[in-house]
This record gives structure tokens, sequence and C-alpha cells, in this order.
């Protein structure tokens, strides 16, 4: 099969997975099976382009004309690779955790919820594969459409306003400024394809760089750059799962991965490191980083304080594109993959936490490690790659970020990578520590009866746990896979 | 008869029907008897259409007379597409009345009904069809007589009020239309579109131009309702029948906006109208705060099809604003808007039309919960209302696309961000309406609600299938819209 | 501009004006229909004395005339005068109707009875 083709059969897949869903609807066995293959499925398609990239090759194809010399077209590279493999593998992981997690919680509109989410997944796979900005901007788009019913799932009235918000920023951010910036680069360059090095160097003023990395920088609200962040937190109201699979994972590394896209192939690095008056971005992202985590150290809610981290975590890769050069772009690529798997297993662990217990907040966590040691060991291993304490995942993309600010020399962006970790430290050990160790020797047992989560979820939470070692013991695909992209 | 009468055959026919099903008795027969006859023009105009873009202008002398002394039917790539636009749109929507009009309208008046729909059919075609200025201002009476009839014929004591206002401020404009012809007349001696151009360019700096160029141009706002003329708007489309209110705001603004270009860019010509007539300076302020008043007046209303029709003047400002740009990429993205607005605000119309039939009442409340009991209504209802917002892969994206792109072109980067802050605004109220469908539950005590009948919803689907067909094969409509842009400005092709 | 010789514009201006101020300034909607007239008529007259010229005749083929008044705004008159009172004849068909649904032609008492009845009414 070519790798065309592949490409197309991976976007049909999920679309068609919701298709089936929508058929079997009311049908519940049916309506688990049908996710589970779909995901696979997915995931075999994905992988099956991977070979051919890895040697080099950009499958490519192109479907329809939007306008003469602007098509509707995809193309595999390795950054997009990655999100793909990413995204799909964690969608498996995902489906079996939401299975058990819907009927344990007796959630309504089930068949809604998959059917948004196998589109949400096909969304993120056309934003991994698009072959120039227009295409990513439509799938942009999608995504964010096909998961506001997942934010408003439940129907009440915190639901309900969580998303209007998240609707309003993310569409408000993409409509005022992403889409102006596109259609600006459109009517200055005549091109919107991702090309190495950039397609506007060379081509605009200094000045309407400036303005259009501001546009496209803010415009990707999904990255949740600060002030555009407040959509993350109040997604939140969704159920665990739409939190861990796509409020860690395809939704904000949608965001991070199309910044990083119009860093290497609309502007170019050089471009973007040589540029005077892009000093801000360094700024911006290195307050967002710290600003966000001393918000997360007050928020008892568990997801907000994991949402917090996501806003967090997520201005490293900008950070890395900001400092522009070959080790931090590859640190900051590799954090999309190694965030991923941290988070999604801390939000796995919030769920399981929701399901077994019915607690939603860290105060009312003491003691709870003894009763669910297994959940309570994931979340330590989430938290402690997370912080990039080795042997877990998130260490070599924090090195690599280091290494990338020392080629610099810029000790200010040094200094926000290490006070960082140590506020990592300090938002998310205290938790584990309250887990297993309470305060005042065993107080009140926590309700009686409470046991560890329902088994499909904890083999959900250990992949994923495992997972993250799984990627600091083998990054070598990683690297490989990256390479090319720095130019290493 | 051979194929080199279509042009008057197109008009023809509705006007010949008219009497005829007026004789029909029975409902059902005038209703099957119009819906034939509005198929029948849809092939005619797909026949033009295909003729106009392979041989370039059909030029069709009424009664053999050649112009300028007899009347000239003149089709080229712009009014053949508006054309098609018109009969497309009944053609969709006649299948559709039958149920919608034996709800809403009391039955001995159904051939009645039928009739007068033909007539304004025949208005509208006639305007788009005509190269004559004094025909188009009769043309342009038939259908707003006819309008008013059906708008009248609403359910509500409201609908009387709401034509007999229309009434008035339409005959107000087209008398402001024949004032402006009239004093063209007298400087030029000629009626003939084409004719007239070229004369009026003769004596472009007579005051009588002036002030013919003044009246024609409020004439035609009026019944294309820009701000801030746009008041006899929203109670009409409010209180007529669901489906006569689909069928004008798919059809009737189209027009107003098709004679608008018809005059300022044929007639007077781009230099003229833009150059020493400060029309860019007019209509552009008054265009963007259609779009954000329209858009922002129609978030606060509770009645859905008061909302959808404060939401078409704000639509009708995109198109408005695209003329007042008078470059291709503008044009493009006007005459692009005219039929993917067409498309969008008849298939949302017709939705309602199907709540309407069902529920009885277009009240925000009455969707609560309806999402799941009528699911194919509110999913069209929802694809229309995207559309308006404009977000990707719907044909609204491609009118902004090349409406901001214009701007951009034009330096003109506040329109830009204008532009696009609209869509924010348009998202707000479509927002308001898929959230009380889908995540609001039905009001206990709630009547058991069924689905539409499919009569009503595959009309509905057709318009909104079109939309997002539109959205992603943009080259059939751009292409032709592009090809009318560069006819309007004297472009080479 | 000579106002003798444009008399036939000021006429028509002067007309035009008092139809179009009875639509705007009366309440009453025969007044209304009565003023729109006013101001069409005044619109037929002035399309009329344009196409006279002076000394001509009516436009007849014959050896013995040659200066002739030119016709056609004559005939379009004629069309508009047709529209004009079709205008007037459906805008009393819904005075009537108004009349037997509110019980009023005045339209500020309609306005004060569709308020009073709900909301969605008047802009």
């Amino acid at each position: 099969m070519s790798g065309g083709a592949l490409i197309l059969l991976a976007l049909a897949i999920p679309i068609g997975g919701a298709l089936l869903l929508w058929v079997v609807g009311r049908t519940p066995f049916l309506r688990n099976e049908v996710s589970l293959v779909t995901s696979c499925g997915l995931l075999a398609a994905v992988a099956a382009l991977t070979p051919s990239v890895l040697a080099g090759a950009r499958p490519a194809i192109s479907l329809f004309e939007f306008a003469p010399g602007l098509a509707f077209a995809f193309e595999v590279e390795p950054l997009g690779m990655l999100f793909a493999l990413l995204a799909s593998f964690l969608w498996i992981v995902t489906t079996i955790y939401s299975i058990s997690y819907l009927s344990a919680n007796g959630e309504p509109h089930r068949t809604r919820f998959h059917i948004c989410f196998a589109l949400a997944l096909a969304s993120a796979v056309g934003i991994a594969f698009a072959g120039n900005m227009l295409t990513l901007f439509f799938f942009y788009e999608a995504l964010t459409l096909c998961t506001y019913p997942l934010v408003a799932h439940s129907g009440t009235e915190e639901a309900r306003r969580g998303a209007r918000r998240y609707l309003a920023i993310l569409l408000s951010t993409s409509i005022m400024l992403l889409l102006l910036a596109v259609l600006w680069t459109w009517v200055a360059v005549g091109t919107l394809d991702f090309r190495a090095g950039g397609i506007l160097a060379g081509q605009v003023s200094e000045s309407v760089m400036a303005v259009l990395l501001v546009l496209y920088v803010f415009g990707v609200g999904k990255a949740a750059l600060m002030p555009f962040h407040g959509w993350l937190p109040a997604a939140m109201v969704a159920p665990a799962p739409v939190s861990a699979l796509l409020h860690a994972v395809a939704v904000v590394k949608a965001g991070v991965f199309t910044i990083v896209k119009i860093a290497l192939y609309i502007f170019g690095l050089d471009a973007i490191r040589d540029f005077a008056s892009g000093e801000w971005l360094l700024y911006v992202a290195g307050a967002t980083i710290l600003i966000a985590s001393l918000i997360a150290l007050r928020q008892d809610n568990l997801k907000h304080r994991l949402a917090y981290s996501t806003v967090s975590q997520l201005s490293y890769v900008v950070l890395g594109v900001a400092i522009a050069n070959a080790h931090a772009v590859m640190g900051a690529s590799m954090h999309i993959a190694m965030h991923g798997f941290a988070k999604i297993t801390l939000f796995f662990c919030a769920g399981a936490i929701y399901t077994a217990a019915g607690k939603t907040h860290i105060s009312q966590l003491d003691g709870i490690g003894r009763r669910m040691p297994v959940t309570m060991g994931a979340f330590a291993v989430g938290a402690l790659a997370l912080i990039g304490l080795p042997p877990f995942a998130g260490a070599w993309s924090k090195y690599y970020l280091v290494l990338g600010s020392l080629d610099e020399g810029d000790y200010a962006v040094l200094a926000v990578l290490l006070v960082s970790s140590l506020l990592n430290a300090l938002y998310f050990l205290p938790i584990v520590v309250r887990a297993f160790f309470p305060t005042g020797g065993e107080p009140r047992p926590v309700a009686g009866g409470i046991a560890e989560a329902p088994k499909l979820q904890l083999v959900a939470i250990s992949i994923t746990a495992l997972g993250t070692v799984a990627l600091f013991a083998y990054p070598q695909f990683l690297f490989d896979l990256l390479r090319p992209l720095v130019g290493m | 008869m051979n194929a080199g009468h279509l042009p008057i055959l197109q008009v023809a026919l509705p006007l010949i029907a008219a009497p005829l099903c007026v004789l029909l008795r029975r409902p059902a027969f005038a209703w099957a008897f119009t819906t034939l006859v509005s198929w029948a023009l849809l092939a005619m105009s797909i026949l033009l259409l295909i003729r106009v873009m392979a041989d370039g202008v059909i030029s069709y002398r009424l009664g053999g007379w050649a112009p300028p002394f007899g009347i000239e039917y003149r089709l080229d790539a712009v009014n053949c597409f508006v054309i098609l636009v018109i009969s497309a749109v009944a053609a969709v929507v006649t299948p559709y009345m039958r149920q919608s009009v034996a709800r809403e309208i009391t039955a001995p008046r159904h051939n009645l009904f039928y009739g007068v729909y033909l007539l304004a059919l025949t208005g509208l075609l006639g305007i788009a069809a005509t190269g004559d200025a004094f025909n188009i201002y009769v043309f342009m009476e038939i259908s707003s007589l006819a309008s008013y009839v059906l708008i009248g014929l609403g359910s509500s004591r409201r609908a009387r009020a709401a034509a007999f206002q229309y009434l008035i401020m339409g005959t107000i404009g087209a008398t402001f239309l024949l004032i402006g012809i009239g004093l063209l007349y007298m400087m030029t001696g000629t009626l003939n579109l084409a004719d007239l151009s070229l004369r009026v360019a003769e004596v472009p700096d007579m005051r009588p131009i002036y002030a013919a160029f003044a009246f024609i141009t409020i004439g035609v706002l009026i019944k294309l309702a820009l701000f801030p003329l746009h008041i006899w708007l929203p109670n009409a489309y409010t209180h007529a029948p669901s489906a006569v209110s689909a069928f004008l705001a798919a059809s009737a603004t189209k027009v107003g906006a098709y004679v608008l270009l018809r005059f300022v860019f044929t007639l007077f010509g781009p230099e003229f109208s833009f150059e020493r007539m400060p029309l860019m300076e007019i209509l552009m302020p008054l265009s963007l705060i259609a779009i954000l008043v329209g858009s922002g007046v129609a978030i606060f209303q509770h009645d859905l099809k008061r909302l959808f029709a404060y939401s078409s003047i704000g639509q009708i400002g995109y198109i408005a604003l695209g003329i007042s740009f008078a470059s291709t990429s503008g044009l493009t993205g006007a005459i692009v808007h005219i039929f993917n607005h067409a498309m969008m605000k008849g298939g949302i119309f017709l939705a309602l039309g199907c709540m309407m039939y069902r529920t009885g009442s277009v009240e925000l409340s009455a969707l609560h919960g309806l999402g799941r009991r009528m699911p194919f209504t509110m999913a069209a209802l929802i694809i229309g209302g995207l559309g308006l917002v404009g977000v990707p892969l719907t044909s609204g994206f491609v009118s902004k696309w090349y409406l901001v792109q214009a701007a951009l072109e034009a330096d003109l980067w506040p329109v830009a961000l204008l532009i696009l802050l609209g869509s924010l605004v348009a998202l707000i109220y479509v927002g308001r309406v898929i959230e009380a469908a889908y995540f609001r539950p039905p009001p206990p005590g709630a009547p058991a609600v069924r689905e539409a009948p499919w009569q009503m919803l595959i009309p509905t689907w057709i318009l909104l299938a079109a939309s997002l067909y539109f959205g992603v094969h943009t080259d059939i409509t751009v292409s032709v819209a592009e090809r009318g842009a560069e006819m309007l400005l004297g472009l080479p092709a | 501009m000579d106002i003798l010789t444009h008399f036939n514009y000021w006429a028509a201006i002067a007309l035009a004006t008092i139809g179009l101020y009875a639509v705007v300034a009366r309440h009453n909607l025969i007044k209304k229909l009565i003023g729109l007239s006013l101001f069409q008529t005044a619109v037929f007259l002035l399309f009329i004395t344009i196409g006279k010229v002076t000394g001509g005749t009516a436009p007849i083929l014959d050896a013995a005339y040659s200066l002739y008044s030119n016709p056609l705004p004559h005939v379009l008159i004629l069309t508009a005068i047709v529209v004009s009172v079709s205008t007037l004849a459906v805008g009393l068909a819904l005075a009537i109707a108004i009349k037997r649904d509110y019980g009023t032609v005045e339209e500020d008492e309609i306005h004060d009875a569709d308020s009073a009845a709900g909301t969605g009414g008047e802009e």
C-alpha cells in the first residue's frame, strides 16, 4: 500500500469508526468492540507509515484544490509521525480505560462520547499529517469542535459553562489571530506549504515577521500559552478519559505541535533565532512555566492541579522553540511524547481515584495509597517523570532543553528550567507523600470499602506508567525519528 | 422551439404557470404543478449556465427587436449564476412546501399561495435575466408585490403588519430606483444597460447622473436590506410562513445584491462608482456595522426565526463589504457568499420550518432537548449555523477567506480583523442554539416530538449538503464567481 | 439652473416630498398609502414631462408632422401606473386584514397591541 493511501486510511479509520458507532449506537457490547477495533486499526495504519518515514521518505497525497496553488494536502514528516504515533497508541489505552470508566460511573450519552472521541482522533491525525498550513487549520478547528461535546458531556450548568469558555477561547484565538496570520502569509508569500527552512524568510520584512510570530503563537490557543490558557482548566469538567487523552495529549499536543511545525516550516529556525524582536517568546514561555506552576501549587482539586501543570509543561515545548537551536528543538519535540505518557498516567489515576473512592480533591486523599497501591504507585511514576528524574521519560527532554540553553549561554532559561523542576516536585510530591504516609498516623480510615479501581483501568494505568520507563530506557527510536528535523 | 429561446422561457414559464396554478383548485395539484415548474426552471438554468460558460454572453432580443430599441435579455456569468441560485433554491423549497404550507396556511388559499409564489419567482428570475433598466424595475415590483402577499399569509396577525411595513419601504425603494432610471433615460435616451453604460461614460460629470447614482443605490440598498435600511427584514422573515422565509432569505436579498452589482459595475462602471462617487467610503462602514450590529442583535433574540433574520442582516453586510472593495478577491467573495449564504440560510429556515411543523414553536426554549428527539433537523440547524460562523469545510469559510484576503490585499487589516470578529459574534448566537438543542434537558412534561417527515427533511438537507459540498469543492463556485468578478471589473477574463 | 424652465422638476420634487412626508409622519395606514401614491405619482409626472418636446405633437407617422414628443416615457409610465395601482391594492388589502386582526389601522395602536401580546414586537 502506498504512503498516500495509508494516510487516507489513517484518517478514514476513525471517521468510519464514528459512523459505525452511530449505526450500532444502542448496543453497548458492540459499541466497546467497535471503539477498540477502530483504535487498533488506527495505530496499525499509522505504524505502517513509520518505517518509510524513518528511512527518510515523506509520503504525501494531495486531495483537492481550495484555491489555485492551495491544495488540501497531507505530508508525513518526522514530527507529525511522532505525534500521530503518540495519539493513536494512547487512544487504544484510553479506550480500554474509558470503557470501564464510563460504565463504573454510569455516564450517560456513551455513544455520543465514543463518536466524538473517534472524530477528535481523526482530527488529531489530520493535524499530524497536514501538508500545509490551511489543512492544518481545518483539522485544528475540527478538533476544537469535536471536543466541545466531550467537555459539555454531563450537561450540568457547570459543564456547559466550562464548555462555553473552552470554545470561546479556542475559537476566538484561532479565528482572530491564527486565521488572520494564515491569510496574511498567503497574501504575502503566495504559498502555505510546509518547507524546511521556512517560507517567510526573505519574503516579508522583519516587522511583518514579528507581527506574524505574535499572531501565530497566540493564535494557537491550544498551546495554552498565557494569557490564553484559561480554556484548559475549564475543560477539566469533562470525564477523566477526555481530560487524559485530549487535554493531556491530543488537543494540547496538537497546539504545541503546531507551534513547532510553524517554527520549523513557516518561519524556519534560523529566522527565529536571528530575529531580534523574537526574544519576547522566551519570556512569555518562561513566565508561563513559572506562573502556571505557582498556580498549580494552590489548587486543591486534583484535576485542576494537573491542568495547570500541563499549562506549565506545554511551555517547555514553546521554550525549546524559542531557544531555536538543534538541542532545544530536539528536547521540545521529545517532550511532546514524554509529557504525553506521564500526564496521561496522572489523569488516569485521578479518574481511577474518582471511580473507586469518589474523591476529587487532594485534601481528601490522606492514606489512599494504602487502599489503591497500584494507582498511587503509577501516580508517583508519572509525577517523577514530570519532575524530570531518571529513570523516567521526562529526563531526556529536560536534558536536551538544558543542553540547548547552555548552547546559547542563556542562564536565565537554565534557571527557569531548574526552578520549575523544583516547583514540579513541590506540587506533585506532597500528593504522593500524603497518599502513602498520611499525617498524624492513620486518621479515620478513608470511608470504608474503598478498594482498587476496576481492573481495566489498572491495566491502562500500568501500560502508560511502564511507557514512561520504556521511553527512558529506549529513547533511540525517538532520536532516529527526530534527527532529520534538526539536522543533528 | 430551440434552445435559443431559453432566456425568455426562464421568465415566461413561471409567469404563465402562475394563473394556471390558480385554476387548479386542489392544493395537491397546485403543489405538484408548481414543483414541476420549479424543476423545469432548474434544468433550464443549468443549461443556460453551461452555454454561457462555454460560449460567452448570450443576448436575446425580445420580440426580435434589436437593442438598444428593443428589450434585450443579456446573460453572462454573473446573472446566469444568480438565476441558477434562485431556481435551485426554488426547486428545493417547492417540494418542501406541501406539508409546511398545509400546516401554516388555511386550506382554501393554497392554489392562490402557489400562484403568488410563482409570480415572486417570475419577478426574481426576470430581474436577473433582463438587460433593460426599466424591466428591472417592473420585475422588482412583481417580485416585491408577490412577497408582500406571501409574507402577509403568515399565521400570526403580525405577519400582516410586517408585510405592510415591508410594502411601504419596498415601494419607496422601488420608486427611488425608478427616479434614478428616469434621470438616466433623460440624460442618455436609452434604457438598455449595455448601451447605458457606454453613454453614461460620455457624460459622467453631469449632475443628473450623480443624482441617478444616488437614487438607484439607495433604492437597491433598501431591497438588499443593508444597515440602516434593514428594518423591514426581521419582522418580515419572522412572521412569514416558514417556507416563504426560507425562499425569500435565500433569493430575494441575493437578487438585491445582484442588482447592486449590475448598476454599480456594469452600468456606472467601477471608475465612476468608486472614484467619482464615494461608494467605498459609504458601503464599507455600513457593511461593517451591519456585520457587527446584525450579528450582535441576533445574540439577544429568543425567537429563532428572528435570530436568524438578524443574522441575515449581518451576512448581507459581508456581501456588501465584498462589493465595496471593488477588487477581484472582494467581488469573488461577495458573489460566492451570495450563493453560499443562500444555501446556508435557506437550509436553516427550512430546518426551522421542520421544527415549527413538529413543535408548533420556534422559540429558543422549545429547542431544549430536541437534539435527541429530532436529530436530523437539529444536525441541519447546527451545520447551517457553523456555516454562518465560517468554520472550515463549510462554504461560509470560503467566502470569508476571500473577503479577508481582499481586505489584506487592500492593506485594510482592521477591516480583516472586523470580519473575523463578526465570525466570533456569529459563534455566540450559534453556540446558544447548539447548547439549547443538545445540552439542556427537555422541560418536564414536554409533549413527545417525532422527527419531521422526510419530505421536509430531504430538501433541508439538500441545501445544507450543498453548503458543505461547496465548502470543500470550491473550484466550481469560485471559478464562476471569479469570472463574474473579472467581467464586472472589466478585466480580461 | 433656471427655476422657470425646470418648473416641472420643482413640481415633482414638491409632490414627492409631500408624499414621503405623509408616509413617514402619519400613523394611519391609509394615509400612509395615500402618501405613497402621491410620491409615486410625482415620479410619473417627472417622467412624462421630460418626454415633452416644445411644439411637438403626438407621435403620429404622417408627413404633416415632423416634430413630436418622445412617446417612450409615456409607455413606461403606463406600466408604472399599473404597478402603482397594484401596490395600492395590495396595501389596502393588507390594511383591511390588519383592521380585521387588530381592530385598528393606527400604527401606534398596532404597536401597542403587539407589545401587550408579548415579546418580539417591532424594532
